[in-house]
Protein backbone atom coordinates (compact mmCIF):
# COMPACT_ATOMS: atom_id res chain seq x y z
CA UNK A 1 0.00 0.00 0.00
CA UNK A 2 2.87 2.37 0.00
CA UNK A 3 2.24 4.93 -2.64
CA UNK A 4 4.81 7.41 -2.87
CA UNK A 5 6.66 9.98 -5.22
CA UNK A 6 4.96 13.26 -6.71
CA UNK A 7 1.40 13.39 -7.81
CA UNK A 8 1.67 12.30 -10.90
CA UNK A 9 3.52 8.74 -10.10
CA UNK A 10 0.65 8.93 -7.28
CA UNK A 11 -1.85 9.37 -9.50
CA UNK A 12 -0.44 6.44 -12.38
CA UNK A 13 -0.02 4.25 -9.32
CA UNK A 14 -3.40 4.81 -8.21
CA UNK A 15 -4.81 4.52 -11.62
CA UNK A 16 -3.25 0.88 -12.19
CA UNK A 17 -4.35 -0.40 -8.39
CA UNK A 18 -8.03 0.59 -9.34
CA UNK A 19 -8.13 -0.83 -12.79
CA UNK A 20 -6.16 -4.32 -10.87
CA UNK A 21 -9.12 -4.28 -8.57
CA UNK A 22 -11.85 -3.52 -10.95
CA UNK A 23 -10.54 -6.28 -13.10
CA UNK A 24 -10.90 -9.05 -10.38
CA UNK A 25 -13.37 -7.71 -9.18
CA UNK A 26 -15.51 -8.33 -12.71
CA UNK A 27 -13.84 -11.58 -12.92
CA UNK A 28 -15.26 -13.00 -9.81
CA UNK A 29 -18.67 -11.83 -10.74
CA UNK A 30 -18.32 -13.62 -14.03
CA UNK A 31 -17.28 -16.37 -12.46
CA UNK A 32 -20.18 -16.06 -10.33
CA UNK A 33 -22.59 -16.32 -13.35
CA UNK A 34 -21.28 -17.67 -16.54
CA UNK A 35 -18.42 -19.61 -14.19
CA UNK A 36 -21.45 -21.66 -12.87
CA UNK A 37 -22.99 -22.30 -16.01
CA UNK A 38 -19.80 -23.68 -17.33
CA UNK A 39 -19.71 -26.08 -14.21
CA UNK A 40 -23.09 -26.85 -14.67
CA UNK A 41 -22.42 -27.34 -18.27
CA UNK A 42 -20.18 -30.02 -17.84
CA UNK A 43 -21.73 -31.68 -14.86
CA UNK A 44 -24.68 -31.91 -17.37
CA UNK A 45 -22.34 -32.91 -20.65
CA UNK A 46 -23.96 -36.40 -20.74
CA UNK A 47 -27.16 -35.92 -18.75
CA UNK A 48 -30.82 -36.89 -20.41
CA UNK A 49 -34.38 -36.56 -18.61
CA UNK A 50 -37.08 -38.83 -17.52
CA UNK A 51 -37.98 -38.57 -21.26
CA UNK A 52 -34.33 -39.58 -22.53
CA UNK A 53 -33.83 -36.13 -23.93
CA UNK A 54 -30.81 -34.82 -23.53
CA UNK A 55 -30.39 -32.83 -20.74
CA UNK A 56 -27.24 -30.78 -20.99
CA UNK A 57 -27.33 -27.04 -19.74
CA UNK A 58 -26.69 -24.81 -22.55
CA UNK A 59 -28.26 -21.20 -22.22
CA UNK A 60 -26.20 -19.76 -19.72
CA UNK A 61 -29.32 -18.67 -17.27
CA UNK A 62 -27.30 -18.04 -14.36
CA UNK A 63 -24.96 -15.23 -15.84
CA UNK A 64 -27.80 -14.04 -18.07
CA UNK A 65 -29.78 -13.64 -15.24
CA UNK A 66 -27.13 -11.69 -12.98
CA UNK A 67 -26.52 -9.50 -15.63
CA UNK A 68 -29.95 -8.77 -16.22
CA UNK A 69 -30.32 -7.95 -12.62
CA UNK A 70 -27.37 -5.98 -12.28
CA UNK A 71 -27.91 -3.71 -15.91
CA UNK A 72 -31.67 -2.88 -14.42
CA UNK A 73 -29.67 -2.12 -11.14
CA UNK A 74 -27.22 0.07 -12.79
CA UNK A 75 -30.03 1.77 -15.00
CA UNK A 76 -31.99 2.72 -11.90
CA UNK A 77 -28.67 4.11 -10.47
CA UNK A 78 -28.16 6.30 -13.26
CA UNK A 79 -31.52 7.62 -14.44
CA UNK A 80 -31.96 8.68 -10.82
CA UNK A 81 -29.00 8.11 -8.35
CA UNK A 82 -27.85 11.71 -9.04
CA UNK A 83 -30.82 13.74 -8.04
CA UNK A 84 -32.87 11.23 -5.52
CA UNK A 85 -29.31 11.71 -3.66
CA UNK A 86 -29.41 15.66 -3.92
CA UNK A 87 -32.94 15.36 -3.03
CA UNK A 88 -32.64 13.32 0.07
CA UNK A 89 -30.01 15.91 1.65
CA UNK A 90 -32.13 18.90 1.36
CA UNK A 91 -29.61 20.57 -0.91
CA UNK A 92 -30.72 23.59 -2.54
CA UNK A 93 -29.11 24.96 -6.19
CA UNK A 94 -27.01 28.27 -6.12
CA UNK A 95 -28.79 29.95 -9.41
CA UNK A 96 -27.37 33.85 -8.18
CA UNK A 97 -24.93 33.80 -5.05
CA UNK A 98 -26.74 35.66 -2.81
CA UNK A 99 -23.84 36.22 0.11
CA UNK A 100 -20.11 36.58 -0.14
CA UNK A 101 -19.30 32.92 0.80
CA UNK A 102 -21.45 31.87 -1.67
CA UNK A 103 -19.69 34.01 -3.81
CA UNK A 104 -16.72 32.43 -3.01
CA UNK A 105 -17.93 28.81 -3.91
CA UNK A 106 -19.15 29.76 -7.18
CA UNK A 107 -15.38 31.47 -8.21
CA UNK A 108 -13.67 28.33 -6.86
CA UNK A 109 -15.80 25.98 -8.67
CA UNK A 110 -15.48 27.88 -11.91
CA UNK A 111 -11.75 28.19 -11.34
CA UNK A 112 -11.52 24.30 -10.26
CA UNK A 113 -13.40 23.95 -13.85
CA UNK A 114 -11.03 25.52 -16.01
CA UNK A 115 -7.91 24.00 -13.99
CA UNK A 116 -10.08 20.10 -14.57
CA UNK A 117 -10.72 21.15 -18.45
CA UNK A 118 -14.09 20.29 -17.61
CA UNK A 119 -17.30 22.44 -17.89
CA UNK A 120 -18.59 23.91 -14.73
CA UNK A 121 -20.77 21.54 -12.48
CA UNK A 122 -23.87 22.82 -10.65
CA UNK A 123 -23.28 23.76 -7.59
CA UNK A 124 -25.84 22.73 -4.55
CA UNK A 125 -25.48 23.94 -0.84
CA UNK A 126 -26.74 21.22 1.68
CA UNK A 127 -27.99 22.69 4.49
CA UNK A 128 -26.01 21.30 7.03
CA UNK A 129 -23.08 22.76 9.71
CA UNK A 130 -20.84 19.83 9.10
CA UNK A 131 -18.15 19.93 7.03
CA UNK A 132 -18.92 17.74 4.14
CA UNK A 133 -18.44 17.63 0.30
CA UNK A 134 -19.69 15.37 -2.60
CA UNK A 135 -19.85 15.19 -6.18
CA UNK A 136 -22.32 13.09 -8.01
CA UNK A 137 -23.71 12.59 -12.11
CA UNK A 138 -22.63 9.98 -14.09
CA UNK A 139 -21.72 12.06 -17.27
CA UNK A 140 -19.16 14.83 -17.10
CA UNK A 141 -21.36 17.99 -18.47
CA UNK A 142 -23.59 16.47 -16.35
CA UNK A 143 -22.57 16.81 -12.68
CA UNK A 144 -23.17 18.42 -9.72
CA UNK A 145 -20.58 19.48 -6.72
CA UNK A 146 -22.46 19.94 -3.50
CA UNK A 147 -20.94 21.65 -0.31
CA UNK A 148 -22.16 21.73 3.24
CA UNK A 149 -23.03 25.21 4.99
CA UNK A 150 -20.36 24.07 7.46
CA UNK A 151 -17.85 23.88 4.99
CA UNK A 152 -17.95 27.21 3.76
CA UNK A 153 -17.94 28.55 7.16
CA UNK A 154 -15.48 26.80 8.07
CA UNK A 155 -12.27 26.42 5.37
CA UNK A 156 -9.85 28.81 3.82
CA UNK A 157 -10.35 29.94 0.42
CA UNK A 158 -7.44 27.59 -0.45
CA UNK A 159 -8.69 24.61 1.57
CA UNK A 160 -11.94 25.01 -0.32
CA UNK A 161 -10.52 25.29 -3.52
CA UNK A 162 -8.87 22.13 -2.54
CA UNK A 163 -12.35 20.20 -1.91
CA UNK A 164 -13.80 21.53 -4.91
CA UNK A 165 -11.00 19.84 -6.72
CA UNK A 166 -11.26 16.80 -4.90
CA UNK A 167 -14.74 16.50 -6.16
CA UNK A 168 -13.81 18.00 -9.78
CA UNK A 169 -11.28 14.82 -9.45
CA UNK A 170 -14.15 12.18 -8.76
CA UNK A 171 -16.24 13.92 -11.94
CA UNK A 172 -13.39 13.85 -14.67
CA UNK A 173 -12.92 10.50 -13.48
CA UNK A 174 -16.06 9.29 -13.77
CA UNK A 175 -16.07 7.69 -10.42
CA UNK A 176 -19.96 8.02 -9.26
CA UNK A 177 -20.11 5.98 -12.93
CA UNK A 178 -18.22 3.22 -11.89
CA UNK A 179 -19.34 2.91 -8.17
CA UNK A 180 -22.92 3.11 -9.09
CA UNK A 181 -22.05 0.53 -11.54
CA UNK A 182 -20.12 -1.59 -8.93
CA UNK A 183 -22.40 -1.14 -6.30
CA UNK A 184 -25.24 -2.52 -8.73
CA UNK A 185 -23.37 -5.71 -9.08
CA UNK A 186 -23.32 -6.33 -5.51
CA UNK A 187 -26.64 -5.54 -5.39
CA UNK A 188 -27.58 -8.33 -8.04
CA UNK A 189 -25.18 -10.88 -6.12
CA UNK A 190 -27.05 -10.34 -2.89
CA UNK A 191 -30.61 -10.63 -4.66
CA UNK A 192 -29.29 -14.05 -6.28
CA UNK A 193 -27.90 -15.42 -2.92
CA UNK A 194 -31.02 -14.43 -0.90
CA UNK A 195 -33.06 -15.97 -4.01
CA UNK A 196 -30.49 -19.04 -3.82
CA UNK A 197 -30.46 -19.48 -0.25
CA UNK A 198 -34.58 -20.07 -0.13
CA UNK A 199 -34.44 -22.40 -3.71
CA UNK A 200 -31.85 -24.55 -2.00
CA UNK A 201 -33.84 -24.63 1.68
CA UNK A 202 -36.78 -25.16 0.26
CA UNK A 203 -36.97 -26.96 -3.10
CA UNK A 204 -33.39 -27.71 -4.18
CA UNK A 205 -32.59 -30.92 -2.23
CA UNK A 206 -35.84 -32.94 -4.26
CA UNK A 207 -34.75 -31.33 -7.30
CA UNK A 208 -30.99 -32.50 -6.77
CA UNK A 209 -31.04 -36.14 -5.83
CA UNK A 210 -33.51 -36.67 -8.98
CA UNK A 211 -31.22 -35.10 -11.31
CA UNK A 212 -28.31 -36.90 -10.24
CA UNK A 213 -30.04 -40.23 -10.51
CA UNK A 214 -30.96 -38.77 -14.03
CA UNK A 215 -27.35 -38.37 -14.59
CA UNK A 216 -25.35 -40.44 -17.06
CA UNK A 217 -21.78 -41.07 -16.38
CA UNK A 218 -21.55 -39.30 -13.58
CA UNK A 219 -19.45 -36.21 -13.33
CA UNK A 220 -15.90 -36.61 -13.16
CA UNK A 221 -13.67 -35.54 -9.79
CA UNK A 222 -12.76 -31.86 -11.85
CA UNK A 223 -16.05 -31.12 -11.75
CA UNK A 224 -16.95 -31.90 -8.29
CA UNK A 225 -14.15 -30.05 -7.43
CA UNK A 226 -15.23 -26.88 -9.35
CA UNK A 227 -18.79 -26.77 -8.21
CA UNK A 228 -17.60 -26.42 -4.66
CA UNK A 229 -15.79 -24.35 -5.32
CA UNK A 230 -18.67 -22.28 -7.28
CA UNK A 231 -21.01 -22.91 -4.40
CA UNK A 232 -18.72 -21.89 -1.90
CA UNK A 233 -17.95 -18.49 -3.90
CA UNK A 234 -21.49 -17.97 -3.76
CA UNK A 235 -21.87 -18.08 0.03
CA UNK A 236 -19.25 -15.94 0.75
CA UNK A 237 -20.29 -13.65 -2.63
CA UNK A 238 -22.39 -11.17 -0.60
CA UNK A 239 -19.31 -10.14 1.87
CA UNK A 240 -16.74 -10.07 -0.37
CA UNK A 241 -17.94 -8.11 -3.29
CA UNK A 242 -18.96 -5.19 -0.61
CA UNK A 243 -15.14 -5.93 0.69
CA UNK A 244 -13.90 -5.23 -2.92
CA UNK A 245 -16.41 -2.58 -3.84
CA UNK A 246 -15.37 -0.64 -0.51
CA UNK A 247 -11.62 -1.28 -1.70
CA UNK A 248 -11.95 0.38 -4.80
CA UNK A 249 -14.06 3.52 -3.28
CA UNK A 250 -11.07 3.61 -1.45
CA UNK A 251 -8.48 3.83 -4.18
CA UNK A 252 -10.63 6.33 -6.33
CA UNK A 253 -10.06 8.43 -3.12
CA UNK A 254 -6.75 8.35 -2.97
CA UNK A 255 -6.54 9.46 -7.02
CA UNK A 256 -9.01 11.71 -6.19
CA UNK A 257 -6.52 13.34 -3.91
CA UNK A 258 -3.72 12.91 -5.86
CA UNK A 259 -6.19 15.12 -8.96
CA UNK A 260 -6.91 18.23 -6.59
CA UNK A 261 -3.09 18.51 -6.47
CA UNK A 262 -2.42 18.48 -9.80
CA UNK A 263 -5.81 21.10 -10.18
CA UNK A 264 -4.53 23.40 -7.50
CA UNK A 265 -0.87 22.44 -7.36
CA UNK A 266 -1.14 23.06 -3.20
CA UNK A 267 -1.27 19.56 -2.01
CA UNK A 268 -0.53 20.97 1.81
CA UNK A 269 -4.08 22.73 0.94
CA UNK A 270 -6.24 19.93 1.29
CA UNK A 271 -3.84 17.64 3.61
CA UNK A 272 -5.33 21.06 6.39
CA UNK A 273 -8.60 20.40 4.96
CA UNK A 274 -8.68 16.72 5.72
CA UNK A 275 -7.24 17.43 8.84
CA UNK A 276 -10.45 19.92 9.72
CA UNK A 277 -12.94 17.71 8.41
CA UNK A 278 -11.90 14.71 10.22
CA UNK A 279 -11.50 15.88 13.21
CA UNK A 280 -14.82 18.26 13.56
CA UNK A 281 -16.52 18.00 16.61
CA UNK A 282 -20.15 18.51 14.62
CA UNK A 283 -22.41 15.66 13.95
CA UNK A 284 -24.10 15.58 10.31
CA UNK A 285 -27.76 15.98 10.16
CA UNK A 286 -28.63 15.84 6.36
CA UNK A 287 -26.34 13.85 4.42
CA UNK A 288 -27.80 10.07 5.10
CA UNK A 289 -25.77 7.26 6.33
CA UNK A 290 -26.16 5.71 3.09
CA UNK A 291 -24.49 7.84 1.34
CA UNK A 292 -21.13 8.85 3.04
CA UNK A 293 -19.02 6.54 0.89
CA UNK A 294 -19.58 9.47 -1.21
CA UNK A 295 -18.38 12.58 0.84
CA UNK A 296 -14.82 13.68 0.74
CA UNK A 297 -14.47 13.15 4.52
CA UNK A 298 -16.60 10.08 5.85
CA UNK A 299 -18.82 12.40 8.28
CA UNK A 300 -20.09 9.54 10.30
CA UNK A 301 -16.28 8.59 11.77
CA UNK A 302 -16.11 5.38 11.21
CA UNK A 303 -14.27 3.23 13.49
CA UNK A 304 -12.56 1.82 11.02
CA UNK A 305 -11.43 5.42 9.39
CA UNK A 306 -8.89 5.82 11.90
CA UNK A 307 -7.68 2.27 11.96
CA UNK A 308 -4.47 0.70 10.27
CA UNK A 309 -4.61 -3.09 9.41
CA UNK A 310 -6.33 -5.93 8.07
CA UNK A 311 -10.14 -5.26 9.56
CA UNK A 312 -9.73 -1.35 8.96
CA UNK A 313 -8.24 -2.17 5.38
CA UNK A 314 -11.62 -4.56 5.25
CA UNK A 315 -14.16 -2.59 6.43
CA UNK A 316 -13.66 1.67 6.03
CA UNK A 317 -15.45 3.44 3.34
CA UNK A 318 -12.42 6.22 3.25
CA UNK A 319 -8.60 5.67 3.83
CA UNK A 320 -7.38 6.80 6.91
CA UNK A 321 -6.82 10.57 7.29
CA UNK A 322 -3.03 10.08 8.76
CA UNK A 323 -2.36 7.94 5.48
CA UNK A 324 -4.31 10.64 3.15
CA UNK A 325 -2.21 13.31 4.85
CA UNK A 326 1.18 11.20 4.59
CA UNK A 327 0.54 11.16 0.54
CA UNK A 328 -0.26 14.51 0.41
CA UNK A 329 2.83 15.70 2.09
CA UNK A 330 4.62 13.58 -0.37
CA UNK A 331 3.60 15.09 -3.12
CA UNK A 332 3.93 18.88 -1.21
CA UNK A 333 7.57 17.39 -1.17
CA UNK A 334 7.61 17.68 3.00
CA UNK A 335 8.17 14.34 3.40
CA UNK A 336 10.43 11.87 1.00
CA UNK A 337 10.07 8.75 2.58
CA UNK A 338 7.96 5.91 1.28
CA UNK A 339 6.81 4.35 4.70
CA UNK A 340 5.27 5.91 7.48
CA UNK A 341 6.85 6.25 10.86
CA UNK A 342 4.80 2.83 12.80
CA UNK A 343 1.52 3.77 14.50
CA UNK A 344 1.91 3.67 18.61
CA UNK A 345 -1.31 1.38 18.70
CA UNK A 346 0.95 -0.78 15.81
CA UNK A 347 3.92 -1.08 17.43
CA UNK A 348 2.12 -1.86 20.55
CA UNK A 349 0.55 -4.72 18.90
CA UNK A 350 3.44 -5.83 16.94
CA UNK A 351 5.62 -5.51 20.40
CA UNK B 1 -3.40 -21.95 -37.86
CA UNK B 2 -0.39 -20.22 -39.33
CA UNK B 3 -2.45 -17.79 -41.20
CA UNK B 4 -5.28 -17.39 -38.49
CA UNK B 5 -2.47 -16.28 -35.93
CA UNK B 6 -1.22 -14.05 -38.29
CA UNK B 7 -4.83 -12.64 -38.86
CA UNK B 8 -4.75 -11.80 -35.27
CA UNK B 9 -1.84 -10.08 -35.16
CA UNK B 10 -2.17 -7.70 -37.95
CA UNK B 11 -5.64 -6.94 -36.08
CA UNK B 12 -4.15 -5.91 -33.42
CA UNK B 13 -1.53 -3.67 -35.07
CA UNK B 14 -4.14 -2.15 -36.86
CA UNK B 15 -5.99 -1.97 -33.46
CA UNK B 16 -3.21 -0.53 -32.06
CA UNK B 17 -2.65 1.72 -34.99
CA UNK B 18 -5.92 3.58 -34.74
CA UNK B 19 -5.78 4.35 -30.88
CA UNK B 20 -2.36 5.99 -30.88
CA UNK B 21 -3.47 7.46 -33.93
CA UNK B 22 -6.71 8.95 -32.20
CA UNK B 23 -5.10 9.38 -28.48
CA UNK B 24 -2.66 11.72 -30.85
CA UNK B 25 -5.65 13.83 -32.37
CA UNK B 26 -7.42 14.16 -29.42
CA UNK B 27 -4.66 15.28 -27.63
CA UNK B 28 -4.25 17.82 -30.34
CA UNK B 29 -7.26 19.51 -29.74
CA UNK B 30 -7.34 19.24 -26.31
CA UNK B 31 -4.01 21.50 -26.35
CA UNK B 32 -5.55 23.76 -29.30
CA UNK B 33 -9.02 23.85 -26.84
CA UNK B 34 -6.74 24.74 -23.65
CA UNK B 35 -4.48 27.54 -25.58
CA UNK B 36 -7.72 29.48 -26.20
CA UNK B 37 -9.23 28.70 -23.23
CA UNK B 38 -6.23 31.15 -21.88
CA UNK B 39 -8.16 33.60 -23.95
CA UNK B 40 -11.51 33.52 -23.00
CA UNK B 41 -10.20 34.61 -19.56
CA UNK B 42 -7.55 37.36 -20.70
CA UNK B 43 -11.13 38.40 -22.32
CA UNK B 44 -13.22 38.04 -19.15
CA UNK B 45 -10.29 40.09 -17.48
CA UNK B 46 -10.41 42.92 -20.05
CA UNK B 47 -13.91 43.06 -19.66
CA UNK B 48 -13.92 43.29 -15.83
CA UNK B 49 -11.41 46.20 -15.07
CA UNK B 50 -14.39 48.90 -16.16
CA UNK B 51 -16.60 47.83 -13.43
CA UNK B 52 -14.00 47.34 -10.87
CA UNK B 53 -12.59 50.93 -11.15
CA UNK B 54 -15.88 52.06 -11.38
CA UNK B 55 -16.32 50.45 -7.63
CA UNK B 56 -13.15 51.75 -6.08
CA UNK B 57 -13.03 55.26 -8.10
CA UNK B 58 -15.15 57.29 -5.42
CA UNK B 59 -13.06 56.48 -2.44
CA UNK B 60 -9.82 56.77 -3.89
CA UNK B 61 -9.87 59.36 -6.40
CA UNK B 62 -6.72 60.69 -5.16
CA UNK B 63 -4.58 57.71 -6.34
CA UNK B 64 -5.03 58.79 -9.91
CA UNK B 65 -2.43 57.30 -10.84
CA UNK B 66 -3.10 53.88 -9.84
CA UNK B 67 -5.97 53.49 -11.34
CA UNK B 68 -4.72 55.11 -14.85
CA UNK B 69 -2.10 52.32 -14.76
CA UNK B 70 -4.70 49.80 -14.73
CA UNK B 71 -6.74 51.02 -17.35
CA UNK B 72 -3.59 52.22 -19.46
CA UNK B 73 -2.23 48.43 -19.41
CA UNK B 74 -6.00 47.59 -19.94
CA UNK B 75 -6.37 49.07 -23.37
CA UNK B 76 -2.83 48.10 -24.16
CA UNK B 77 -3.81 44.60 -23.49
CA UNK B 78 -6.71 44.78 -25.67
CA UNK B 79 -4.26 46.15 -28.21
CA UNK B 80 -1.84 43.41 -28.29
CA UNK B 81 -4.38 40.60 -28.29
CA UNK B 82 -6.38 41.99 -31.45
CA UNK B 83 -2.94 42.25 -32.93
CA UNK B 84 -2.71 38.63 -32.37
CA UNK B 85 1.01 38.47 -31.83
CA UNK B 86 1.50 36.34 -29.01
CA UNK B 87 5.17 37.78 -27.31
CA UNK B 88 3.01 41.20 -27.37
CA UNK B 89 0.47 39.81 -25.80
CA UNK B 90 1.94 38.00 -23.21
CA UNK B 91 3.63 41.31 -22.10
CA UNK B 92 0.63 43.17 -22.00
CA UNK B 93 -0.87 40.94 -19.76
CA UNK B 94 2.09 40.47 -17.59
CA UNK B 95 1.73 44.66 -17.39
CA UNK B 96 -2.39 44.43 -16.77
CA UNK B 97 -1.56 41.91 -13.90
CA UNK B 98 1.10 43.78 -11.85
CA UNK B 99 -1.22 47.33 -12.11
CA UNK B 100 -3.92 45.10 -10.84
CA UNK B 101 -2.02 43.74 -8.14
CA UNK B 102 -0.55 47.11 -7.10
CA UNK B 103 -4.11 48.70 -6.74
CA UNK B 104 -5.16 45.62 -4.69
CA UNK B 105 -2.26 46.68 -2.70
CA UNK B 106 -3.18 50.18 -2.41
CA UNK B 107 -7.12 49.02 -1.39
CA UNK B 108 -6.40 46.90 1.10
CA UNK B 109 -4.39 50.11 2.39
CA UNK B 110 -7.30 52.30 2.79
CA UNK B 111 -9.35 52.09 5.56
CA UNK B 112 -12.85 53.64 4.01
CA UNK B 113 -12.49 51.49 1.34
CA UNK B 114 -12.33 48.68 3.65
CA UNK B 115 -15.20 49.60 6.04
CA UNK B 116 -17.61 50.32 3.31
CA UNK B 117 -17.34 46.05 3.04
CA UNK B 118 -16.84 45.99 -0.74
CA UNK B 119 -13.01 45.51 -0.18
CA UNK B 120 -13.55 41.91 0.18
CA UNK B 121 -15.92 41.71 -2.56
CA UNK B 122 -13.22 43.28 -4.63
CA UNK B 123 -10.55 41.33 -3.24
CA UNK B 124 -12.60 37.72 -4.04
CA UNK B 125 -12.96 39.19 -7.29
CA UNK B 126 -9.50 39.61 -8.40
CA UNK B 127 -8.43 37.01 -6.89
CA UNK B 128 -10.55 34.78 -8.92
CA UNK B 129 -9.77 36.26 -12.10
CA UNK B 130 -6.45 35.57 -11.70
CA UNK B 131 -6.63 32.41 -10.61
CA UNK B 132 -8.71 31.63 -13.69
CA UNK B 133 -6.02 33.30 -15.61
CA UNK B 134 -3.29 31.03 -14.21
CA UNK B 135 -5.56 27.45 -14.11
CA UNK B 136 -6.02 27.89 -17.77
CA UNK B 137 -2.37 28.34 -18.11
CA UNK B 138 -1.41 25.33 -15.87
CA UNK B 139 -4.63 23.13 -17.66
CA UNK B 140 -2.96 24.50 -21.21
CA UNK B 141 0.57 23.26 -19.63
CA UNK B 142 -0.28 20.07 -18.25
CA UNK B 143 -2.54 19.05 -21.61
CA UNK B 144 0.71 19.99 -24.22
CA UNK B 145 2.75 18.28 -21.43
CA UNK B 146 0.88 15.25 -22.19
CA UNK B 147 0.94 15.94 -25.86
CA UNK B 148 4.17 16.01 -26.05
CA UNK B 149 4.96 13.09 -23.84
CA UNK B 150 2.58 11.05 -26.22
CA UNK B 151 4.69 12.30 -29.40
CA UNK B 152 8.07 11.15 -27.83
CA UNK B 153 7.07 7.83 -26.17
CA UNK B 154 7.10 4.42 -27.98
CA UNK B 155 4.34 3.23 -29.39
CA UNK B 156 2.19 6.42 -29.94
CA UNK B 157 5.52 8.34 -31.58
CA UNK B 158 5.23 5.63 -34.08
CA UNK B 159 2.12 7.95 -35.46
CA UNK B 160 3.41 10.99 -35.21
CA UNK B 161 3.89 12.24 -38.50
CA UNK B 162 0.65 10.59 -39.77
CA UNK B 163 -1.27 12.48 -36.80
CA UNK B 164 0.88 15.47 -38.14
CA UNK B 165 1.77 16.38 -34.47
CA UNK B 166 4.37 18.65 -33.84
CA UNK B 167 5.92 19.66 -29.81
CA UNK B 168 3.27 22.11 -28.69
CA UNK B 169 5.52 24.84 -26.53
CA UNK B 170 4.34 25.21 -22.94
CA UNK B 171 3.35 28.82 -21.75
CA UNK B 172 6.12 30.34 -19.27
CA UNK B 173 6.65 33.67 -17.33
CA UNK B 174 7.82 35.95 -20.10
CA UNK B 175 8.82 38.73 -17.79
CA UNK B 176 11.67 38.51 -15.91
CA UNK B 177 10.66 40.36 -12.68
CA UNK B 178 8.06 38.01 -12.14
CA UNK B 179 10.41 35.27 -11.88
CA UNK B 180 12.67 36.98 -9.51
CA UNK B 181 9.41 37.10 -6.60
CA UNK B 182 8.27 34.01 -6.46
CA UNK B 183 4.85 33.50 -5.22
CA UNK B 184 5.93 29.88 -3.77
CA UNK B 185 4.47 28.50 -0.13
CA UNK B 186 4.42 25.09 0.56
CA UNK B 187 4.09 25.71 4.35
CA UNK B 188 0.66 23.95 5.55
CA UNK B 189 -2.63 25.53 5.76
CA UNK B 190 -1.28 28.57 4.92
CA UNK B 191 -3.60 32.02 4.76
CA UNK B 192 -6.40 32.58 2.60
CA UNK B 193 -4.56 33.70 -1.25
Amino acid sequence: MTTGGNLFAQQEANRKASRRLIAGFILFIAWLGFGGDLVWYLATRDAVNAYGQSATHVVPWVGMILTAIAAAMAWGGYRFGPVALLKATGAREIETPENDLEQRLVNVVEEMAIASGAPRPGIWIVPDEHPNAFATGIKVHQSYVAVTEGLLEQLTREELQAVVAHEMGHIVNLDVRLMTLLTALVGAVAILHQGGFRMFLYGGGGRRSRSSSDRGGGAGPLVVILLVLWVASWIIAPLVTRFMVMKVGRSREYLADAMSAQFTRNPGALASALTKLGTSPIKPTAIPKSSAALCISDPYHSKWDEREGRMANLMATHPPLRERVNRLEQMAYLRSGESLPPHPAATAAQG
Amino acid sequence: MFTIVLLVLVAGVIFFGISAYNRLISLKNQVANAWKQIDVQLKRRHDLIPNLIETVKGAMSFERQTLEAVVEARSTAIAASTSGSVAATAQAETQLTGALSRLLAVVEAYPDLKATGNVAQLQEELTATENKISFSRQLYNDTATQYNTAQQTFPTMLFAGMAGASPATLWEITDESERAVPKVDLSFGSPTG
